[in-house]
């Protein structure tokens, strides 16, 4: 089977709706990843034991089951339920939640990096919890923390293809509902991954930047 | 009343599926990750390339991308594979990538006296390395291992979409042979979990082995 451009030229197009879906559901689950992480990291350090425990069992499961089936289950099950989701709504929660369980762990990472004479420091200027987390805390937590949330963002869309799954018209789905018509595989599969090659690389280079700009990912 | 015990046992036999498919993924990903992160140390420029280009190309793209192209792209160049072979490689390969960075940064982890000590001691490169580099750089990367053969587990339910008759699969059949999507869905999210829990347990109680002897060497 060789290579054709003018398909290429042709089926580019609806290629292109499809990466735009794709990055529109990598953003709207990076938002949601980034403050359901931050709500999961808050909650784990609740001097509520019941709380924390609670919340820690729930991300670690979270963490430890498929995307995809998560993704089945917020589409399919809930529905069952009375709560009826449109795809991509359904995607975007899924990717955000999934992926906040990982950006939590960030947070906690980058909050129990800041220095134990910083709380002490402020304790002994009598700053209140309040100061202490938005002038001491907060300001130095954040920066160490960028490079490897915006890593978790560029696994996150590299999962995004899962969304076709539960029949998000994304990039993939695209892809195969154009494969399927003109019974061509060739071109829009290796497209999808040229696409996916491209952005990434791109995301590669915006995260070296990042690394110097606020400082390396620790592994 | 559905008969429940039917359905279980063949939401079994998906667990069987996924589970072969994990250790065989595995197997090949463990492979790959050591040619590659140590053709990335290598002396000779070709090699490093190449296991470069290896690593950024399955790291850039998506594994779904990756299976589809290895289960619809490959036979039209003459490569015909069954859905196992497709995902065991695309799997294989792409955790392969991730983990040959953990190879890498292991071995670059390992201090430079011990280098030093293998000259003077007169031990040849490979000798160096399969003695006295390879065993201290084993121990850092265990944790990390773990870790990506939790994802390629979590990856395996991919698979389920090029009909592969995995957990997810099954649970797909499960659903629309009964009608019911809670119980299936979540009966497998538990297996998963479970699965995941048993890689981390055992991976935490081979660090705990492989320690043995090794007492006062940094970890």
């Amino acid at each position: 089977m060789d290579w054709d451009w003018n398909f290429v030229r042709e089926i580019m197009p609806t290629l292109i709706q499809g990466v735009k879906i794709t990055i529109l559901a990598t953003l709207l689950g990076s938002v949601l990843a980034a403050i359901v992480g931050l709500g999961i990291a808050l909650a784990r350090r609740s001097p509520n034991k019941a709380l924390s425990r609670s919340v820690g069992w729930v991300a670690e499961f979270i963490r430890g089951t498929p995307l995809l089936v998560q993704l089945y289950f917020i589409f399919y099950v809930l529905p069952d339920i009375g709560i009826l989701l449109p795809p991509l709504v359904a995607g975007v929660i899924g990717l955000g939640l999934h992926y906040g369980t990982y950006t939590a762990e960030v947070y906690r990472a980058g909050i129990d990096n800041v220095p134990r004479g910083q709380w002490e420091a402020a304790k002994a200027c009598n700053l209140s919890a309040r100061q202490t987390w938005s002038h001491i805390i907060i300001p130095q937590a954040i920066p160490p923390m960028i490079p490897a949330l915006a890593n978790y963002f560029i696994a996150m869309f590299k999962e995004t293809p899962l969304l076709s799954a539960i029949t998000v018209l994304e990039l993939m789905n695209q892809a195969k509902s154009v494969a399927n018509t003109y019974y061509r595989y060739l071109e829009p599969i290796t497209l999808v991954g040229a696409f996916f090659l491209a952005i990434s690389l791109c995301s590669v280079v915006l995260l070296r930047w990042l690394e110097r700009r606020y400082g390396k990912i620790e592994r | 009343m559905t008969q429940w015990s039917g359905y279980f046992g063949l939401i079994l036999q998906g667990a069987l599926v996924t589970i072969e498919l994990a250790l065989m993924g595995s197997v090949l990903a463990l492979i790959m990750a050591f040619l590659a992160g140590m053709g990335r140390l290598s002396r000779f420029f070709v090699l490093r390339a190449l296991a470069t280009a290896y690593i950024e190309f399955f790291r850039g793209t998506s594994i779904f991308v990756q299976l589809f192209f290895a289960y619809f792209v490959l036979p039209l160049v003459g490569l015909e594979l069954t859905p196992l072979q497709a995902g065991v490689l695309a799997l294989g390969l792409n955790v392969g990538a991730y983990a040959a960075e953990v190879v890498r940064g292991a071995v670059q982890s390992i201090g430079r006296e011990q280098h030093e000590a293998c000259i003077a001691l007169n031990l040849g490169r490979w000798h160096g390395l399969r003695h006295v580099i390879l065993p201290q750089a084993f121990l850092v990367m265990l944790p990390t291992f773990g870790n990506n053969a939790i994802e390629l587990l979590k990856a395996t339910s991919v698979v389920s979409l090029i009909s592969l008759a995995d957990l997810t699969f099954q649970a797909q059949v499960v659903r629309a042979q009964t009608g019911n999507t809670m119980v299936p869905f979540a009966t497998i999210l538990v297996i998963y979990f479970i699965l995941a829990l048993l890689i981390s347990w055992g991976v935490r109680s081979l660090e705990r082995r492989m320690a043995r002897g090794l007492d006062g060497v940094r970890v």
